[in-house]
């Protein structure tokens, strides 16, 4: 696409050196037509978060703001903020040009369509 | 599950330390979490700050209540459109009902509390009851 394309993903490499990276937990399921992953990624909005495909591999990259309250110090912790990152094989029978891209609520969305050939299609039997 | 933030219990640090170490390695491990969801908890003397990771909820379905010094996050994650979901290559994130509490160094103004829910991320400010503010005492010389 655009040469000097600057994407969240390039930030990330960047800073990657000192900063933790997160495994974003996902559902795979399957619809009729293609496939659907949902990335669980809070902290992490539309500008924040990429979706790459290079050869047959999906790579999900996000960041996370580290959390900050001036005057606040903090007591408790469960939690890490960084970056994400994770990618998966996807199969040939994906139309890599239908891949679209949502994140809604710190949740990523991505919906994989079928391509053409590859979706199932009903015989019709006729009676000889 | 009251957890006190003042308490160091031995058993909840190393389920913390496993919740982390399956975060890191949530790709190959199956993870699994007791607490749902993960805190950050911020203090001062006015009062404290609770950061919890909800992605994806649905605020209509997320309920915060306050008893003394006790938040209470509860909620329901639903998966939106169920149907149409033929099979399962991997299910990892957390779904159904939750609730959890945490109890506070002091009691919570419930009046002034401000709840935010951002990029998946829920943000409490619980001020400080008043009259438990520390007090500075004046001392007089005789």
């Amino acid at each position: 696409m655009e040469k000097e394309r600057i994407t969240a993903a390039t930030r990330v490499n960047e800073e990657k050196q000192n900063r933790k990276v997160y495994v974003p937990k996902v559902d795979i399921y399957e619809t009729g037509d293609g496939m659907v992953l949902l990335v669980d990624m809070p902290g992490v909005d539309e500008k924040t978060v990429d979706v790459t495909l290079n050869r047959n591999v999906l790579t999900i990259q996000g960041r996370a703001e580290a959390e900050k309250f001036e005057g606040y110090s903090l007591a408790y912790t469960e939690y890490g903020t960084g970056d994400y990152q994770r990618a998966f094989t996807i199969s040939d029978e994906i139309d890599r040009d239908k891949i679209e891209a949502v994140v809604k609520n710190g949740v990523l969305k991505i919906t994989l369509h079928k391509a053409e050939q590859a979706k199932a299609r009903k015989i019709a039997i006729t009676a000889g | 599950m009251i957890s006190s933030i003042w308490q160091v219990d031995p058993f909840r640090e190393v389920m913390r330390l496993r919740n982390e170490m399956n975060r890191l390695f949530s790709g190959f491990t199956y993870p699994f979490e007791e607490v749902y969801p993960a805190v950050n908890i911020w203090l001062n003397e006015e009062g404290a700050i609770v950061t919890a990771e909800l992605p994806g909820i649905d605020i209509e379905k997320l309920d915060i209540s306050i008893l003394n010094d006790t938040v209470t996050i509860s909620g329901t994650r639903e998966e939106e459109e169920k149907k149409g979901r033929e099979s399962y290559h991997r299910k990892e994130r957390m779904a159904g009902k939750f609730s959890r509490t945490l109890q506070l160094p002091f009691k919570i103004n419930g009046e002034k509390v401000e709840a935010r829910y951002e990029k998946g991320v829920l943000k409490l400010i619980l001020p400080r009851e008043e009259s438990e503010k520390p007090k500075k005492i004046a001392i007089k010389s005789s």
